[in-house]
């Protein structure tokens, strides 16, 4: 008995010593002077490489150039997005940010109850009211939306023009007329990717058509590999060449059916080039970073608005890549092009559907 | 002679009492020590200073009502699904299905909330909480049965339930009953008080009425298990299955009993945040609470007092997580957690082994006497 109480007394010891430990560099909480940031990431959290990863560089490019001093809160289950949300906000923070469509009521809530702090949601969904309208979310709180359908419109009509090449690259192809799409979970913000393929393909393509499917019903299905190579091979041996995926790590089996046919995929989200080097034509980015930096620096400037705030390809919300990596996959002509459609879209002369045909 | 005999064994009782009071309560205070110098160490490595991150980690939880109230709300889960645990520990069943006993629980107290819509609360209420209990005891009866009658081991059914349930709810939800461009079904009129009623400080805290049946859970567990003969049964069962046979017990209901009895308390686990906090079922909304639950129970030595103790310094830890996220990763919070749990299962052997080293001595001469 007297051995394990000095056991745990001499623990004790220790750990009241090292409470005075303090490494140079560590943080001091946050103060009251300058503009300070809150951040609360999906369930998925970081290291996602898309969309919680993008969310965590505008921030840190925010905290580089503008000074904000930022807090980034991670949740483990359910209830702890409402929690971190709340535990920002209380603390006064400048902007809070939830990161994905699923902070919607959260966020919502939070707005209406501390007026005075500015709530970005990125994805926020807005409900429509009875008459179809969509329903404003309240002044503090902004909705960064993106037209993910203008960004896979282009990546459609490219698609559809690759797989008339009997070349690309390095790599000879058996044109086609079928182009392929993987979604993710079949709910409405994947049919806007949808939508938009389809008429980009359309656009370039009369003739052609695309094979769409979806891995799932469920959240599940953005994270299974399995499914996604299963539905991409399907897909490349119906003669299918360049297939779009958006579908989360769901799409890392479609790269793997690249790799293993040969043949062409395109990414989501971020430039995935790195994940199938030679396979991937290019990737639908959508600008995460981007946004969430513009909201810091809006809350900086004082311009910061609630409401409906979309990026499209004019505010370069979303777009593909184009770089030294894929240069050698896309013919000049190809890109000439599509960045004629890219400028027709911006001007307003093409309008791009963001919802499928039924 | 008789009057020493009778003074020697009395002196004994109460020795082995202490003995056993003090192998209960010294583990889990061995291994917090342990944990907190882990703890510093792991702040330390991350740059940050012990102290300040400690402080952060009281002032988000215990020093402010609202802090102290998002504790109360998890401490409400883990008290239910630890003592689900609990309960199948008793009787000698590994239970690691809470995780999707909870969520079936949860999901049904939810689909009766909406199937009552705007039922006087008086009515709506008792039968949610019906309608959590049976579903998760549906779920959790399920590896019973299977053990009972075919040998199956409970650990492998209850783990792969969870990914079946888990995965069959999801798919009700997302093709049926989902509100669009959410995970959630849409909300029910039935629901109890929250704490923030009471006063204005614990405003927009989670912790509700709920809270309070997890008490009565817990009180009602230490009366089943150690005051009836159901629950005698149960752990007789659970200490050595063949003697309790020999001894008249059926072990095959006895398991049965044990594991719907369980998967019902998991389940009305559910209720905290169907029925406390958001009205509405949605996925993955306790998703970890489960599997905490066997910590909660390890911890607390499968005992509903030590359960709830237990409870409170794991929901501590998760609710502190969050707030010191700003100054280390979340995992830390996570590996202090397993910390805790590896101190526990090592140091429960070894501070009775010592304990008893001391004892025999002293026990020696006593039993001469006699």
């Amino acid at each position: 008995m007297r051995k394990l109480l000095l056991l745990v007394g001499a623990l004790l010891a220790v750990h009241v010593a090292l409470l005075f430990v303090r490494p140079s560099g560590a943080l001091e909480p946050p103060s009251s002077e300058g503009l300070d940031v809150g951040i609360v990431f999906d369930v998925g959290g970081r290291g996602d490489k898309s969309f919680n990863d993008g969310a965590y560089l505008g921030a840190m490019r925010a905290a580089d150039s503008l000074g904000a001093r930022v807090r980034f809160i991670e949740p483990g289950e359910g209830s702890d997005r409402e929690a971190g949300l709340r535990l920002l906000a209380a603390e006064g923070m400048d902007l809070v940010v939830g990161v994905g469509f699923i902070f919607t009521d959260d966020l919502t809530l939070l707005a209406k109850e501390y007026p005075n702090v500015r709530f970005a949601g990125v994805d926020l969904a807005v409900a429509n009211d009875a008459a179809g309208n969509p329903i404003t979310p309240p002044a503090n709180l902004a909705a960064l939306k993106f037209r993910e359908e203008e960004g896979s419109f282009l990546v459609g009509a490219l698609a559809a023009l690759l797989s008339r090449e009997t070349r690309v690259g390095e790599r000879a192809y058996r044109p086609t007329t079928r182009v392929g799409f993987v979604g993710g979970m079949d709910i409405p913000l994947i049919h806007k990717f949808e939508a938009g393929y389809r008429a980009g393909v359309r656009h370039v393509c009369p003739e052609c058509t695309v094979v769409a499917q979806y891995a799932g019903v469920t959240p599940e299905a953005f994270r299974n590999p399995g499914r996604g190579k299963e539905l991409a091979l399907s897909q490349y041996q119906s003669g299918v060449n360049v297939i779009f995926h958006a579908s989360g790590s769901t799409g890392l089996g479609v790269f793997e059916a690249a790799r293993a046919t040969g043949k062409l995929a395109v990414g989501v989200d971020a430039d995935q080039y790195a994940e199938a080097p030679g396979h991937i034509l290019t990737s639908m980015v959508k600008g995460v970073d981007a946004a969430v930096y513009d909201a810091i620096a809006r809350a900086k400037a004082g311009t910061f608005r609630g409401g409906i705030q979309q990026f499209g390809l004019k505010e370069q919300g979303v777009g593909y890549v184009y770089d030294a990596n894929n240069r050698a996959l896309i013919p000049d002509a190809l890109r000439a092009r599509v960045e004629a459609l890219r400028d027709s879209i911006v001007a307003g002369a093409i309008r791009v559907p963001a919802e499928r045909e039924s | 002679m008789s009057d020493a005999t009778a003074g020697a064994t009395a002196a004994e009782r109460a020795d082995r009492r202490r003995t056993l009071l003090e192998e209960a309560v010294l583990p889990p205070l061995v291994a917090l020590a342990i944990a907190l110098v882990v703890g510093d160490l792991l702040i330390l490595t991350f740059g940050q200073s012990p102290g300040a991150v400690f402080a952060m980690l009281l002032e988000g939880t215990w020093a402010n009502a609202y802090g102290f109230g998002q504790v109360l709300y998890k401490a409400t889960s883990l008290t239910f699904t630890g003592l689900a645990f609990a309960i199948g520990a008793r009787a000698g069943l590994f239970n690691i299905g809470a995780e999707s006993q909870l969520a079936a629980g949860g999901f049904a107290a939810a689909v009766a909330g909406l199937a009552l819509g705007g039922a006087p609360a008086i009515l709506a209420v008792p039968v949610c909480i019906a309608a959590a209990a049976v579903g998760g005891g549906a779920v959790g009866a399920v590896p019973g049965v299977l053990k009972a009658r075919f040998g199956a081991s409970e650990v492998i059914v209850t783990i792969m339930l969870n990914f079946v349930v888990l995965a069959l709810l999801n798919y009700v939800i997302a093709a049926h009953l989902h509100v669009p461009e959410t995970l959630h079904t849409p909300e029910i009129a039935a629901g109890v008080p929250r704490l923030a009623d009471l006063s204005d400080a614990f405003r927009g805290s989670a912790a509700n009425a709920i809270l309070l049946l997890a008490l009565a859970a817990a009180a009602a567990a230490w009366w089943y298990l150690f005051r009836t003969r159901p629950g005698f049964e149960l752990r007789a069962v659970g200490l050595q299955p063949d003697a309790a046979e020999y001894g008249g017990v059926d072990v095959g209901r006895v398991w049965v009993r044990a594991m719907a009895l369980s998967g019902a308390v998991a389940g009305l686990g559910g209720l905290n945040y169907v029925l406390g906090y958001k009205h509405y079922y949605e996925e993955g909304f306790a998703a970890g609470s489960g599997f905490l639950g066997v910590a909660v129970a390890l911890v607390g030595r499968n005992h509903p007092l030590g359960i709830v103790i237990a409870a409170l310094l794991f929901a501590t830890l998760s609710q502190g997580g969050l707030a010191v996220n700003a100054l280390v990763p979340k995992q830390m919070v996570e590996v202090l957690q397993a910390v805790v749990i590896l101190a526990v299962v090592t140091s429960v052997p070894e501070v009775r082994r010592v304990l008893r080293a001391a004892l025999r001595p002293a026990a020696k001469p006593a039993k001469a006497a006699a």
